[in-house]
């Protein structure tokens, strides 16, 4: 990582060397009145290269997938073939303004009702929603679904939701979002959910339960089934945080498992680029007796008599007509200013393309796969807490580490860095002291995780024989280790203007 | 690597119990080659016919010019194919970008302080009004009904969870937020907010009269500026400027594709004093162990991963890589650039305005300066206007009456700087030829 220094775009540049991207027009001040026009407008002006410049080197500063291995544990970081790149930015799709006709926008429409249709079919859903424009979005919308579910059905008091403490944050916070109570339940020590505790929690004010499966702890739970059959026993929904669906395309599906709503993190498992924290994308999926409440709008097709097609499964739409349909009194109304994040689902159908059911079944194979292979080859140098059969991620333990020679899971973190790996997801989730939570993912090959599983197995050697080498690192990055009280207890937001005299 | 796992096939790896295991198979698509998913792609692009109209479609998202150099760097793997940037130290690239995108942002709004970015404009004004719910603890918001419909629309959805009350206030003759119920409606200390977006739904310049903003924040309600189109900010008067101590908004028309709606970015801005309850990531400024300036994600105690159902917001993402879009476009426009193109937008919209409203039997339903969208009332209904126009190839606008049945005989028409005369010459002569214009004449 280059240790040079850039400074802002703002200390950059001088007034006047502007880009000339523009014709020239009349001045501002002769198109709008005195008392509406702006006075000041305190931006710096740069040239092309000095813009390009600065942002390359600010690019070289970035640690992303195309720069090396991302083993960040729950983010499911895999490589994005260029191709989903390439297909969102068909002009023809780019360009497409969300007020065009329907007669306008037949393609588009095709590729978000024939993403809709392979998720319903991939997860065991009845109908998926694309609209939500992230994970957090979705439980929202999912928490929102399930309130007007159980208004319509005259069970308004249902007001808990009940989340267990492997849980990503936020499902408590959307609970709370949508005015539920939040019910934290403790898994067993085999981590996992004990149906048994489950029926001790649940009753005539359940609403939801939500969870994972793989949970958090990258472990299946073989038992969700009576899990599921408890809380419908009880008269609660069923919720999937599709966070972990990597792990289970093609071998088992949330409908199958008594889920009755989820969402998926298309921008996890469906190779959307993460983009340096979003833009992601959630649809929400839901069983037959609450496509009902799902948000407007909705894809509908019409075969060639005009008659509605209520497709299950894969089918060509060639032949076939759409409309959005925002005719729907039902709906819990609508959660963004458009109908999805239409480009990513360009990219997740792309990958649907190139993957078909067989190549999705194997990715989630041989993400499994991978993830073993760490935990089996790292297992005799660091704690493994869970020392069995994980899916697509798995948690180690820096806890003996720790006390032996003052490493925490941090600084193993650090080390990584400084090896030229990103650090895995630590102290997540929060069951576990001094958690690291590895998901190698399955575009990774043998010859990268073996380099890895190398790098760890030295960072605990070096720790052993002399820990303040790894507690100093890291040093090969572009600065040392960040001053983070500071940064929250005076915090410094933006750059400001220098002031005039 | 079987063996070092300890199992004998990959299929041991996955195995569930029969209770969970696959009741149906998975059907999905075929599986296509490369060559075959672009040919699949081509014809989804071919029945997508929009791009073969000229087009006057604005209402929230916005055709502009973006020069090469924002999608050159933005296509750079180190942004995209980079995850939130938890780990400071080899993310100080993107940490540093966030941090000129909060700033850029700060200065148009003309406010303290703005976040890494939300999901859209409409979501940061579902998230702006809860941050003035819980800084007033009052479960109502006052919201003028010349805000664009689907930011009301996700304020509804977003209120139905919180149990908060939205009421409106109605536009006037002159288009813009009717004022004069105003000191009534907050004589009760109900509201949490006041909610007026300018430029306004009907693209009319709707800033808060002098004054008017005071006697707001003289009954500890928030006053929300909404803006739906960002260029109007390197024109117009800064929301804090009229009073604004929130700002949401949609950036989408710095650098950012329209893509049928998405991913666009919304942003939010705010006074200090808002500044703890801001939702979603914030980058801040501070030094590393050896004293050198360093970036870093920061007041994350605020957040769902730590505070979980206690925190201010469920939004555990930003918009980074549409930020970064955003700020590309902003410092290779600069300030003269975007300056310039603000201008253009209004000449053009001027140009449309009077061409079109020199028609017989067409004119601007609203008086008043507008940015780059205009209101016109047309002989007959507007829906049967459009698809006229349609029929010559013209996407015409918006029909005002599918959000305001009063409104049924309006369009909104759009003009930005890729307006040419041409274009707004071509409108003109559909909308002189049309039939419907000719049935209203009789």
């Amino acid at each position: 990582m280059p240790a040079f220094d850039t400074p802002l775009i703002f200390e950059t540049g001088r007034d006047g060397r502007a880009n000339c991207y523009l014709p020239e027009g009349p001045p501002l001040e002769e198109l709008l009145p005195k008392d509406a026009l702006r006075e000041e407008l305190p931006l710096p002006d740069n040239s092309e290269l000095d813009v390009v410049r600065h942002f390359t080197r600010l690019s070289q500063k970035t640690f992303g997938i195309d720069t090396a291995f991302y083993p960040l544990g729950s983010c499911t970081m895999k490589y994005n073939p260029r191709v989903n790149d390439a297909m969102a930015n068909l002009p023809a799709l780019r360009d497409l303004h969300p007020f065009a006709p329907d007669h306008a926008a037949q393609g588009a429409l095709a590729i978000m009702w024939e993403l809709e249709r392979a998720l319903s079919s991939l997860f065991g859903m009845a109908a998926f929603s694309l609209n939500p424009a992230a994970g957090a979005h979705a439980e929202l919308a999912a928490l929102l679904i399930a309130k007007a579910y159980f208004k319509a059905k005259g069970e308004p008091q249902r007001n808990v939701v009940v989340v267990p403490d492997t849980a990503h944050g936020t499902n408590p916070a959307s609970a709370a979002m949508v005015g539920f109570k939040v019910l934290s339940l403790k898994s067993d020590a085999q981590g996992r959910v004990d149906p048994a505790e489950m029926r001790k929690v649940v009753g005539p004010d359940t609403a939801v339960c939500m969870m994972t499966n793989p949970n958090t702890l990258g472990l299946f739970e073989p038992r969700i089934h009576e899990v599921s059959d408890v809380v419908h026993a009880a008269g609660g929904l069923m919720y999937y945080d599709g966070a972990n669906a990597n792990a289970l395309m093609g071998n088992t599906r949330p409908g199958d498992m008594g889920f009755d709503l989820m969402h998926l993190n298309l921008h996890k498992t469906f190779t959307i680029p993460h983009g340096g924290g979003g833009a992601g994308a959630g649809p929400v999926g839901v069983a037959e007796h609450l496509v009902r409440f799902l948000p407007n709008p909705v894809v509908r097709a019409h075969d060639a008599d005009g008659k509605d097609v209520d497709a299950s499964g894969w089918r060509e739409t060639a032949e076939l007509t759409f409309a959005l349909d925002f005719d729907r009194p039902d709906a819990i109304g609508t959660m963004r200013s458009f109908w999805s994040n239409f480009a990513h689902m360009v990219r997740a159908l792309a990958y649907t393309y190139a993957n078909g059911a067989d190549g999705l079944e194997q990715v989630s194979k041989l993400a499994v796969l991978n993830a073993n292979y760490i935990r089996a080859s790292i297992r005799d140098v660091i704690d493994v807490p869970y020392d069995e059969i994980n899916r697509h991620e798995f948690v180690a333990s820096a806890q003996t580490l720790k006390r032996e020679t003052g490493v925490r899971a941090l600084d193993v973190g650090k080390a990584l860095l400084d090896r030229g790996y990103h650090a895995p997801t630590v102290y997540f989730p929060l069951i576990v002291p001094e958690c690291l939570m590895i998901e190698p993912t399955e575009t990774e090959s043998k010859e990268t995780l073996d380099e890895f599983i190398a790098a760890l197995r030295e960072i605990v050697t070096t720790a052993k024989a002399d820990p303040e080498k790894i507690l100093e690192t890291p040093v090969n990055t572009a600065v040392g280790r960040i001053d983070e009280t500071r940064a929250a207890r005076q915090p410094d937001l933006r750059w400001r203007p220098p002031q005039t005299p | 690597m079987l063996r070092v796992i300890g199992v004998d096939s990959l299929d041991d790896l996955v195995r569930v119990p029969d209770a969970v295991a696959l009741r149906a198979p998975v059907e999905v698509t075929p599986r296509l080659s490369e060559i075959e998913i672009a040919e699949r792609f081509r014809r989804h692009a071919e029945r997508t016919t929009a791009g073969a109209y000229t087009s006057f479609l604005g209402a929230g998202a916005y055709r502009h010019y973006v020069p090469p150099v924002v999608g050159a760097i933005a296509m750079r793997g180190e942004f995209l194919t980079s995850y939130t940037p938890y780990q400071a130290e080899v993310s100080q690239g993107y940490l540093q970008a966030i941090y000129e995108w909060q700033t850029y942002i700060a200065l148009l709004t003309g406010l303290d302080v703005a976040n890494a970015s939300v999901y859209d404009g409409a979501t940061a004004l579902a998230e702006a009004a809860i941050m003035a719910v819980n800084a007033t603890g009052r479960k109502a918001v006052l919201v003028s009904s010349a805000v664009h419909p689907n930011y009301r629309a996700v304020l509804r959805t977003y209120a139905e969870g919180l149990e908060l009350a939205v009421d409106e206030l109605p536009y006037g003759a002159d288009g813009r937020t009717d004022l004069s119920s105003l000191d009534a409606a907050l004589a009760g200390g109900r509201y949490a907010a006041l909610v007026v977006q300018s430029p306004n739904f009907f693209g009319t310049i709707d800033a808060l009269p002098r004054g008017a903003a005071e006697k707001v924040k003289a009954t500890k309600t928030v006053v929300i500026g909404v803006v739906a189109e960002a260029m109007s900010l390197a024109a117009l008067a800064a929301p804090a400027s009229w009073g604004a101590e929130i700002c949401a908004g949609e950036a989408q028309s710095f650098g950012n594709a329209i893509a049928y709606g998405g991913p666009h970015v919304g942003f939010i801005a705010a006074t200090n004093e808002h500044l703890r309850r801001i939702p979603g990531r914030l980058a801040g400024k501070s030094v590393d162990v050896n004293g050198k300036t360093a970036y870093v994600l920061t007041l994350q105690a605020r957040e769902q991963h730590i505070r979980r159902e206690k925190a201010t917001s469920n939004i555990c993402t930003n918009q980074a890589h549409c930020a970064l879009c955003a700020t590309v476009y902003l410092a290779a426009m600069g300030k003269t650039g975007l300056r310039d193109c603000a201008a253009l937008n209004l000449a053009r919209t001027s140009e449309l305005r009077e061409k079109v409203t020199s028609l017989d039997g067409f004119s601007a339903r609203f008086d008043g300066p507008v940015f780059n969208e205009v209101a016109v009332r047309v002989p007959g209904r507007a829906r049967d206007v459009l698809q006229a126009l349609e029929e010559k190839n013209i996407l015409g606008g918006i029909d005002l009456g599918r959000f305001y049945p009063e409104l049924d005989d309006c369009i909104l028409v759009t003009a930005t700087e890729l307006t040419t005369s041409d274009d707004v010459d071509r409108l003109v002569t559909a909308l002189s030829e049309i039939p419907v214009r000719a049935a209203a004449r009789v």
